[in-house]
This record gives structure tokens, sequence and C-alpha cells, in this order.
């Protein structure tokens, strides 16, 4: 079996600045997280934009859902060298350097929601002799209860390593004050199954959203990733197996267009199209900066 | 692979909204006496972001309106008012361009009680922890 990157070293040099530029320039990876993302949100149902954490942001591909939501964001990482490269691609949210598994210090109720992908299992390894995940985990989910507003969601998509893991961190998402579970999409497909804890702050008797169980019906190919990778690409598997995909990808949500601003702007219009409500209007500012030095 | 120069295109650095909501969370510190933190050797930028005025209006109850005044006259970016104004458009126009388009991206912040520094480098505040201050 392939070895987790949870065990082979701590997060801090495992994404180190190889693995940083070699994760966020794999249009398997990018496209894969968009959708996750994509899917939490849906799973945080929000009124409009928010001020949101993004948990473990890392290089920012997360994030980038955020902006095309028009959410105002922070980001939270241990890796210096993801945030770097997070940097560079220009998203907007703020940046920290930090360890999840420390806790935070937000004033109570500063956020409307945090979303959190592919990284919470993390907490679940002791990297350091001074590590006890039980330990990290409780500081982590009980100093995040505290930052979010009563009513709001916390979303992580993760990869557990099995049912124990699972129940450790509910365990220690419960004992926090949150309410809420595991939502598995896709659960009869080993490739595509996704794993959601989703936690309400502060609401009682919030149901689950419904799984979603028919990977092929929602776009995603054979092995769960969203079909949009054009035809001829490399894409890159786990396990560093590399193959070529055959051409007949569809693009659904895929983006040539090179520039921030039209990558926006096409993310927009895709969206319109299919028919998803308060998508801001486009203006001349829509993903320009300008910065002007006080 | 080098990254190109981030001069030009620099933006997740810190907004005044964030450094708003931040308390120090070194241990057996006392986040509500220390807050704000104090921001020293800023060097701040503005970049200009979409006035949403649903979101801040969303956002002024949330604010601690006497820290957000503290930081606001020690960064030399003018007197707020000593109370809140009334959440008029050109009042959100104004909070908007001071929390959302400020940005902090190089300096430090300091926590007044336990003085534990937060350096700030290419716009990233650096929240890392000793082991014994967890
Ligand atoms: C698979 S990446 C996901 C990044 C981003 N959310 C995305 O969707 O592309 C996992 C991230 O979790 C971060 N991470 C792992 N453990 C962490 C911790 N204790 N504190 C903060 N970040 C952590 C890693 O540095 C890495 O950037
Ligand atoms: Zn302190």
């Amino acid at each position: 079996m392939a070895t987790r990157p949870e065990h082979s070293a701590p997060p801090e040099i495992f994404y180190g600045e190889t693995e940083a530029v070699k994760y966020t320039a794999s249009t398997r990876v990018t496209s894969i997280q968009a959708e996750m993302t994509e899917r939490a949100l849906e799973i945080m149902n929000l009124p409009g934009p928010s001020f949101l954490l993004d948990i473990g942001c890392g290089s920012g591909l997360s994030g980038e859902i955020l902006d095309e939501n028009e959410h105002i964001w922070v980001g939270l990482d241990i890796s210096s060298a993801m945030l770097d490269v997070a940097l560079e691609r220009e998203s907007e949210g703020d940046l920290f350097l930090q360890d999840i598994g420390q806790g935070m210090a937000f004033r109570p109720g500063s956020f409307d929601g945090a979303v959190s992908i592919s990284v919470i299992q993390w907490l679940c390894n002791a990297d350091a002799t001074t590590h006890e995940p039980r330990a990290r985990l409780k500081r982590f989910f009980t100093t995040l209860y505290m930052a979010l507003r009563r009513g709001a969601r916390a979303v992580f998509q993760f990869y557990p390593e099995g049912p124990h893991q699972i129940d450790l961190i509910t365990t220690a998402a419960h004992r926090a004050g949150f309410t809420g579970g595991v939502v598995v999409d896709y659960p009869n497909s080993s490739k595509a199954r996704k794993y959601y804890l989703c936690l309400f702050a502060g609401s009682e008797n919030v149901p689950l959203p419904a799984a979603r169980t028919d990977p092929l019906a929602d776009g995603m190919d054979v092995d769960g990733a969203p079909a949009a990778v054009g035809a001829g690409q490399v894409r890159h598997v786990e396990r560093g197996r590399q193959r070529v995909l055959k051409g007949k990808g569809r693009a659904k949500g895929l983006t040539t267009a090179k520039t921030r601003r039209e990558r926006i702007l096409h993310k927009k219009a895709l969206s319109r199209l299919r028919g998803k409500e308060g998508i801001p209007l486009d203006s001349k500012r829509t993903g320009k900066k300008r910065k002007d030095r006080f | 692979m080098r990254y190109f120069s981030l001069s030009a295109t620099r933006v997740n650095t810190e907004r005044l909204l964030t450094h708003n909501m931040l308390q120090c969370h070194v241990k057996n510190c006392r986040p509500n006496e220390s807050f704000p933190l104090t921001i020293k050797d800023p060097e701040l930028e503005r970049t200009e972001a979409e006035f949403n005025p649903d979101f801040m209006r969303g956002l002024v109850p949330k604010l601690d309106w006497t820290a957000l005044r503290k930081t606001a006259g020690a960064l030399g970016l003018g007197d707020l008012p000593a109370e809140m104004p009334e959440a008029t458009d050109e009042f959100l126009q104004m909070l908007h361009a001071l929390v959302l388009e400020t940005r902090v991206v190089s300096g430090s912040m300091v926590c007044d009680v336990c003085h534990h520094v937060f350096p700030i480098t290419n716009g990233i505040p650096n929240m890392l922890l000793q082991a014994d201050e967890v």
C-alpha cells in the first residue's frame, strides 16, 4: 500500500518547496480541490458573501473558489512553502503561518463559517514528542468554536485513515460544543468516495445534508475526479503513476484562461449558466489588483 | 522554479479587518487585556476590493470600534470618532477602505501583556508558538 503523506513527514516538511509547486501545478489536484471546496460551500449554505476561515489553506486552491464566490477569507497554514505559492497565485485572503493544533485566537464570533479541504487528518498524527493528537484536536476545535458566530457551519473534507480517526475527530468536535457529523458522498465508489465533517456551532437539531450518490451523473470520472481534464493532458495520479487521459474529458468548470481576471469572469459565466443565484455582475474591477502606497 | 516578483501583485497580506479580530493565543496570556495587538514598524499597502454594502452591514456589529480607532490612530490613518457613526452608505464606504483595502505588508504585532512578538514577513504573520507557549 502507498504511504499516506501524514506518515511520511510532518506537514511543513512534506509540503516543502518542491511539493508545494508540484501540488499546485497539477491539473488533477486543482480540479479535485475546486470540486470539493464547491461541495463544502454548498453544505455551508451561506446567504451571501461572508467572512470565512480556510483552515489549512495551502497554496490557495480552495481559497480561489472562495474568491469566486465573493467571500472574504483568512487562511491558516503551517507550510510556508505552500503559503509562498499562494502569494504568487494572487488569491485574496489574508494568510497566516499557523499550526492549527496550537489553536487560534480570534475574537468570539468573528467568522460566519469555516472550510477545510484535505487537512484535518493531519491532526491525528504526533509529529513531535510534545504532540498529543487528542490534546491538539481539542485545542483546535475549542478555539475554532469560539471564533465562529453562533449558527455558523464548519465543513471539513478529509481523508480518514479508518473508522477510528473519524471517531477521534468527531468526538473532539462534539466535546468542543459542535453538533453535526460526517456525510459520505459516493459511498459506493471506492475512488470517488469523499468524507465531509459537517459541524454546526451553537445550533441544535440541524439535519445533516443528504450525501451525493452517483459520481457519473455528477460529472465525475471513474477515479472520482471532476471529468474536466482536457484531451491529452498528463494527469497526476496518486502513488506516483502518471497516465494520459483519452480525449473524452467533459469541459466542466475547466478553464484555460491565463489571467486571474479571465479565470474569474469565466467561472462567473459558468455559474450563471448553471443557474446559481447571487453571482455579482462583472465590473471593471473584477480580478484587478491595484495598490497605492500610503 | 522561482516565483516572479511579488511587488506589483502582493495581495494576501493582513487586512485591518483581520487584525481587528485577532487576539494573542500564547498560553496563560490575557487576550482581552492585550487586544488589539500593537502593530510595530508597519509598512502599509492599499489594494482595491469590490464594495459590498450588505457584507459591510453584516460586519459592523462584529467590529471592535475602540480597537479599530486605536489602531487607525496609531498607524496614522486618521482620527475616528469615539462612537461608531450610523451605518450610512458613506460611512460603510469609509469603513470598507479602512478594514478591507488597508493591509499590513510587513512589521510585527506585539502583545502588550506577554510581550510575544508575531513577525509579519511578506505580509504573512507568523503565529507559530514554542512548545512551552501552547
Ligand atoms: C492537501 S493540502 C490542502 C490545501 C488546500 N486546502 C487545498 O485545497 O488545496 C493540506 C494542507 O494542510 C496543511 N496542514 C497540515 N497540518 C497542518 C497544521 N497542523 N496546521 C496548519 N496547516 C496544516 C498543509 O501544510 C497543507 O498545505
Ligand atoms: Zn500575549
